[in-house]
This record gives structure tokens, sequence and C-alpha cells, in this order.
């Protein structure tokens, strides 16, 4: 047969797309239940994370359901409805306008029975999305911990948010300074915040990684304003 | 034994003497992106190794059906379909590690050493030869991301493998991280530099 022929050419690849398509599907679909279950469990590893919990691969489910008591989701009003808060896709949530957000929301319960508001973020970098979760005090206002992971932001400049270094700044800072609620700002070192609200230091040579965090905080958190401003007054009562 | 030798050449020749990044220079676009840690850059080096070694044996075992004038789509749909696959199963068995890999698995597909290696190598020989060319090559690549990256993290943050190395008492005297080194443009430089010295070294590779 004529290799050089238009029909062998077309005939060719038409199987070679057919076999190499069937492989890709056949994995996809056999693998994605495992899939799922690691998404899963690295998802709860990531809330666990911003309560300063380690959880082992093997046991990520049972330590989750240990900690996290309660699971609620936030209507802009600032109500807090009972729900699978777990489910809840925080991706297209933050992407509605404030007033049409259901954000979910998970209270932890420390082994010294403190209790802590978990909320999850959602933004974006400067290659692909950024993602975190902040634990916040009982008081409604100041951060316990921080946890921030992204998709593919350049190894050793944007990556960096992931690390320690950037994610423990933020604890102790608060959402609310002189009484009103002021999301906390990442700034370049050296400047200062322009209304006097909690800072972070920027990454060096990661700027639009690190706007994209401080943009994440102010988009997301937002929706909270409410909720957190009721927490913050029940429990100056 | 003639036989052996060669192909015994095939799997050292690309580590030196014809090293794709520093003689051909192939593959410099990853070489820049991935080379500010340690860790990253090994990472990438073995992920390449694996699929330019099962990329040159699938095209070598199908190059006598190529047809001519498809034959870079062809490479490229096995090389892709390679990835994803190999990406599929890093997130069902190896979910740590596909996270790390995330964007480097993509960067695998444009890698230039792979196409370069298919078309040069894997169309014309047989599987075998073609498996130690795809090794040889990758380790080629993964040795100078290696040296590379050692550079840019020691100097760059003063951490090895994400492991502080240069002592606090330096900090506290003055000495201070090299901020540029972790830009990628310093990777250039370096890489240039292991050029000089390696040609310097093998005065037939000098032009």
């Amino acid at each position: 047969m004529n290799k050089q022929s238009n029909l062998y050419t077309i005939i060719y690849i038409v199987i070679l797309v057919a076999v190499v398509g069937a492989a890709l599907s056949i994995t996809a679909l056999s693998l994605k239940p495992l899939q799922t279950d690691n998404a899963n469990a690295d998802k709860m590893k990531q809330i666990l994370a911003s309560v300063h919990i380690v959880a082992e691969n093997s046991d990520v489910k049972s330590t989750f359901n240990q900690y996290i008591k309660e699971q609620y989701i936030i209507n802009p009003a600032g109500t807090a409805t009972p729900g699978n808060a777990f489910e809840i896709n925080v991706a297209q949530q933050v992407k509605l306008p404030i007033e049409k957000r259901q954000m979910p929301l998970y209270v932890c319960e420390l082994q010294n029975g403190e209790t802590k508001y978990i909320i999850p973020m959602y933004g974006g970098g400067l290659w692909g999305p950024i993602w975190g979760y902040v634990s916040i005090d009982a008081n409604g206002s100041t951060v316990y911990g921080a946890y921030f992971a992204h998709q593919g932001e350049t190894p050793g400049l944007g990556a960096e948010i992931e690390k320690p270094a950037f994610s423990t700044q933020f604890e102790g800072k608060n959402f609310f300074k002189d009484n009103r609620f002021q999301p906390i700002s990442v700034l370049k070192a050296g400047t200062k915040p322009y209304a006097g609200e909690d800072y972070v230091d920027a990454i060096s040579g990661g700027t639009i990684t690190s706007k994209g965090v401080e943009s994440m905080i102010n988009n997301t958190i937002t929706g909270y304003e409410k909720f957190l401003e009721s927490v913050k007054s029940t429990k100056q009562q | 034994m003639a036989i052996q030798n060669k192909n015994l050449l095939t799997l050292f020749n690309p580590v030196s003497k014809d090293n794709p990044v520093i003689v051909q220079i192939l593959g410099i676009c990853s070489c820049l992106a991935v080379t500010a840690k340690l860790e990253p850059a090994c990472v990438m080096g073995v992920s390449v190794i694996a699929v330019l070694a099962f990329a040159n044996v699938i095209i070598s075992l199908i190059r006598k059906t190529i047809p001519t004038n498809i034959r870079i789509i062809v490479q490229l749909v096995v090389v892709a379909g390679l990835v994803v696959i190999v990406n599929q199963l890093l997130t069902a068995y190896q979910y740590d590690v596909s996270k790390q890999l995330s964007v480097f698995v993509s960067l695998i597909v444009t890698n230039c050493i792979l196409m370069g290696r298919l078309e040069a190598f894997a169309m014309a020989n047989k599987p075998w030869p073609s498996f130690l060319d795809g090794i040889g090559n990758g380790i080629g690549y993964a040795l100078i991301l290696i040296i590379v990256a050692f550079f840019r993290e020691l100097l760059g943050s003063g951490t090895l493998w994400g492991v502080q190395v240069i002592p606090q008492i330096w900090y506290d005297h003055g000495y201070a991280n090299n901020g540029l080194m972790i830009l990628p443009p310093m990777a250039l430089i370096v890489t240039g530099c292991i050029i000089w010295i390696h040609r310097s070294y093998n005065k037939d590779l000098q032009e």
C-alpha cells in the first residue's frame, strides 16, 4: 500500500486518534473514583492545615470528622444555615455578586475546646487559580491560621505563597480594625497600608500572585462581613 | 561487542558530548522555568526521562507505518497522550507528587528535546536503542537542570531541597540572598556559564 497516499494518511490518523482517545478515556474513567477520593482527602487536609492540624494520609477522613464539628452555609445577610458546606463550589460562588452568594463555613473545635471558624477562599494568581483557607478566632476578627495553595504559580516566586513563611504572617492579624471591617492587605515591603488595615509582606518577584492573594481575601471575606460582625458582637455582649 | 558499544554510546553521549541542553541548546525554556528550586527540578528531570524513553519506544515501534507528511502530528499525539496518561495515573496513585508536577507535566509536551529526539532518533532506529537514547537524553537534561537549580537555590534562597544551609550567623553579619538568582534571567546566565566551562574542556565543540 502506498504510504504517502491521502487515503492512507487519513485512515492512519483516524485510527491513531481513536486509539489514543480510547486509551485516554479508559484511563480517565477507571481512575475517576480514586482521583475524586484523593481530591476530597486533599481538601480536608487543606482545611485542617488552616487550624495547624496535620492529618496523615491514612486517616484524613476521621481526623476531619473529629475536628470539624459543624458545617454551615452563610448567606450575605450573615445568617448561618446548617448544611453540607463541603459540597459547595467556592470557585463558582466567589464569581457571583456578593448579595447572591452562598458561602461555606466550617466550625472547628480544637482539643483545648477553642472554637475556630474556617473560611475558604478562591481567586486568581498569575498563571491560574489560587485558593486557601483562613481560620478565625471565636472573636470573629483575629486570624488563627491560614493556608494557601495554587495550581501553577511560578516556582520560587509566586508559588512561595504556599510556604509557611508567607502564610504564618497572617496569624494574629485582624479583620476588624477600629471597629470597621477591613480585609488584610498584602503589601510590598516598606509600604504602608492606605486605610490603616492590618497587612502582611508580599512575595518579592511574585507581585501578581501577591496582588491575587490580596484581591482573593478582599473578594471572598467580604461575603462573610455580616456573619463575622454578628459573631463579633455576640462575643462582646 | 560493536553493537553493545554503540548502545553505550547512545546512552552516554547525550550526557556530555551531545547534551541536549548545553550542546544542542534544546529545552532551555523549561530549564529557566523550573530551576529556582532543586526539588521541582529533580521531579521535572525524572518525568522527562520517563516520558522521553516511552515516547521514543512507541514512535520507534510504529516508525515504519507513519506517513511522512504527518509524522510531527503523530509524534505530538503520542507524546500528549502519554503525558496525560502519566498525569492521570499520578493523580490517582501519587496525589502529592502530581500536585507538585501540575504545571511541569504540561511543560513536558512542549519540550523541544522530545520532538528533537523523536524526529532525529526514534524515527530511524529500533526500539531498544531508542529507549536508551531517551534515557540518555533525559539524564543529560536532568543533570543540567539539577546543576542550575543547585546554584540558584543555594545563592538565591540560601537553602537546598528546602533545607536551610547558609547558617544564620552569615545573615547576622550582613550576608544577603541574591534575589536575582531566583529570577529566570539568572538561569540563562548560569546555563551560559555551564556551556562555557563545558566547551573549554571539550575543545572539539568549539566553533
